[in-house]
């Protein structure tokens, strides 16, 4: 069972607003998901290598050159405030 | 022209006889017709395809055009366009126009003639299109319901003909059900034969860039136009592609192909197990050899894709805090901005998804969760090995269920999962999987599921192919 607490634990963990209308609802969900998933912790997996990619890739490596970038105008033309060919961001607290 | 297939009407163009300013034209049209019963389409852009389709027409009597060239086509709103709006459904990307184009669609070619950005579940996250931010799009085959999910919009685009075919993006099946559902092919490639560079992140180790078509050759023709190694995406295969067409109508003769049993339960609906067992029958008859496969952990696989596409989620997500691109809450402080910013821009499952993923990824829950469901991935790989030495394809169905009516499942989120059933074993082993429609039950569309060892799409495609001629079932836009 996964306590309020616990919901805000994890949602300060994403920097994820929620109401505490949203905190009981997914209190329930979370609960009612993670039961389900449960069923794989029967499974007994000692000694099996986990898999993180289905084709085995590893260390892809690539020259490192110069190549067409993105003008800072063009790169900064999405940010919500740009200012000086910067990312503005409010007070870090 | 509209009851022409992709393939067909690229053919006429480059022939002469339709222009593809003319093909355009008819598709824009189309979307004018049926958009109001559909909702296919977040942003359609009808001049970018004229404008391209002139382009098109002009190289094709210069120096020549690319045998998938100017076939309008829907492209899921998940893909960064150039100068057009992509809002991978969400509030959080409203406004939000890329500033350059993703890797597949550049492949392509530049003048793509694209007549849409097509809805979609929120961040891909879904299985019905309900969790879109802009509202639901509707089955072409029954207003009164869900088109499956998560590329809907692109499914339903070509059902309903507004456009010829569509690209998809398949995490856990959001290719295959909503073209199961909608009566169409939607093919999922192997994981790393086509670029992600440009497709917005959901589950990195699972996203693969799909085809949805009205056919199986025209699955092959749009995967040929789309494959291929991109040094801006270091996950992508540099394997050479091969000619999907060139193997397409051999048949089935000594064909091995196995019905994976544990997909055929009491899970899926009896209507859905019929269609697949007549497929399977007329293939037999047909002269393939069929048998009965096995993949024990396919019992696992919905609970372990449940851990891990979360966990990658929570992660790919964190990027949406209202620096960069996006939306963004004035706050005080940052993290005031962060909380807020995505209280505001993100709904409800992707709230859900990304406090299962953060909560997996936990001190303390780590191994018990996400370290197991990676092993459980690694049991499934193994499962699909074994199974694929006996056989060279295996079938099962795509979907436990037919569409679905809208409302039905949206305040039970396990019950919305289950549609995945069938689709995420092939999603964690990374091997290709195609829907082709198999025939009808409720009179509504079933797909059959083909799945086939990595890299084997030229074997893959011609099964599909012989699925496809043995089925009972007939493309024609609807409504």
């Amino acid at each position: 069972m996964i306590s309020e607490e616990q919901v805000r634990h994890v949602a300060n963990l994403a920097r994820l607003g929620l109401t505490d209308e949203e905190i009981s609802r997914m209190g329930g969900q979370l609960d009612a998901i993670l039961d389900s998933i449960e069923k794989i912790r029967e499974l007994d997996l000692e000694g099996v290598p986990p898999t993180a990619n289905p084709l085995d890739l590893t260390n892809v490596l690539r020259p490192d050159e110069p190549r067409g970038e993105l003008s800072p105008e063009t790169a900064l033309s999405t940010a919500p405030d740009p200012v000086d060919n910067l990312f503005a961001v409010p007070r870090i607290d | 022209m509209l009851e022409l297939t992709a393939s067909a009407l690229a053919q006429k163009i480059r022939d002469r006889e339709i222009s593809a300013r003319e093909a355009a034209e008819t598709a824009n049209h189309r979307v004018e017709e049926v958009e109001y019963r559909v909702n296919a389409f977040l942003t359609p852009t009808p001049y970018v395809a004229l404008e391209r389709a002139g382009r098109i027409d002009e190289r094709l009597q210069n120096e020549g055009i690319q045998p998938w060239e100017g076939v309008p086509i829907a492209i899921k709103d998940v893909l960064s366009t150039r100068g057009v709006r992509t809002t991978c459904g969400s509030k959080i990307l409203e406004d939000f126009t890329p500033i350059y184009d993703a890797s597949a669609l550049v492949n392509f070619g530049e003048d793509l003639v694209m007549v849409g950005k097509a809805n979609m579940d929120e961040f891909a996250m879904g299985s019905s299109t309900e969790n879109s931010a802009y509202g639901p799009t509707r089955n072409p085959w029954d207003p009164d319901r869900v088109p499956g999910g998560s590329s809907g919009g692109s499914a339903a685009a070509v059902a309903a003909g507004e456009g010829w075919w569509a690209l998809g993006t398949d995490t856990g099946g959001s290719v295959r059900q909503p073209a199961a559902l909608c009566g169409i092919v939607g093919l999922k490639p192997t994981y790393g034969r086509v670029s992600r560079y440009g497709l917005i992140a959901f589950g990195s180790s699972l996203d693969c860039i799909g085809p949805m078509t009205r056919d199986v050759r025209d699955a092959a023709l749009l995967l040929q136009a789309i494959a291929g190694h991109d040094p801006l995406d270091s996950t992508t295969a540099n394997a050479e592609v091969p000619d999907y067409l060139a193997d397409l109508e051999g048949g089935v003769s000594g064909l091995r192909v196995g019905v994976v049993k544990e997909l055929m339960d009491e899970r899926i609906d009896a209507g859905v197990r019929e269609v697949v067992e007549r497929v399977v029958g007329e293939l037999e008859a047909a002269g393939a050899e069929v048998g009965e496969a096995s993949l024990p952990h396919a019992y696992y696989a919905l609970e372990a894709y449940y851990i891990i596409a979360p966990a990658e989620i929570s992660s790919n997500l964190a990027r949406f805090d209202g620096v960069r691109y996006g939306l963004r809450e004035p706050a005080d402080g940052v993290h005031e901005m962060y909380r807020e910013t995505r209280e505001k821009g993100f709904g409800d499952e992707a709230k859900r998804r990304i406090m299962l993923g953060t909560y997996a990824l936990s001190s303390g829950y780590y191994d018990a969760y996400y370290a197991q469901a990676q092993k459980v991935r690694t049991r499934m790989i193994g499962d699909f090995r074994e199974a694929l030495s006996s056989y060279d394809v295996l079938i099962s169905p795509t979907s436990p269920s037919v569409a679905f009516e809208i409302g039905a499942k949206t305040d039970d989120p396990l019950a919305m999962y289950l549609q995945d059933i069938c689709a995420v074993p092939a999603s964690l082993a990374g091997i290709p999987a195609i829907s082709v429609p198999g025939g009808l039950s409720e009179g509504l569309p079933v797909g059959v599921q083909l799945m086939s060892d990595h890299f084997t799409e030229p074997l893959l495609l011609r099964a599909a192919r012989a699925a496809e001629e043995v089925a009972d079932f007939e493309f024609s836009p609807r409504p």
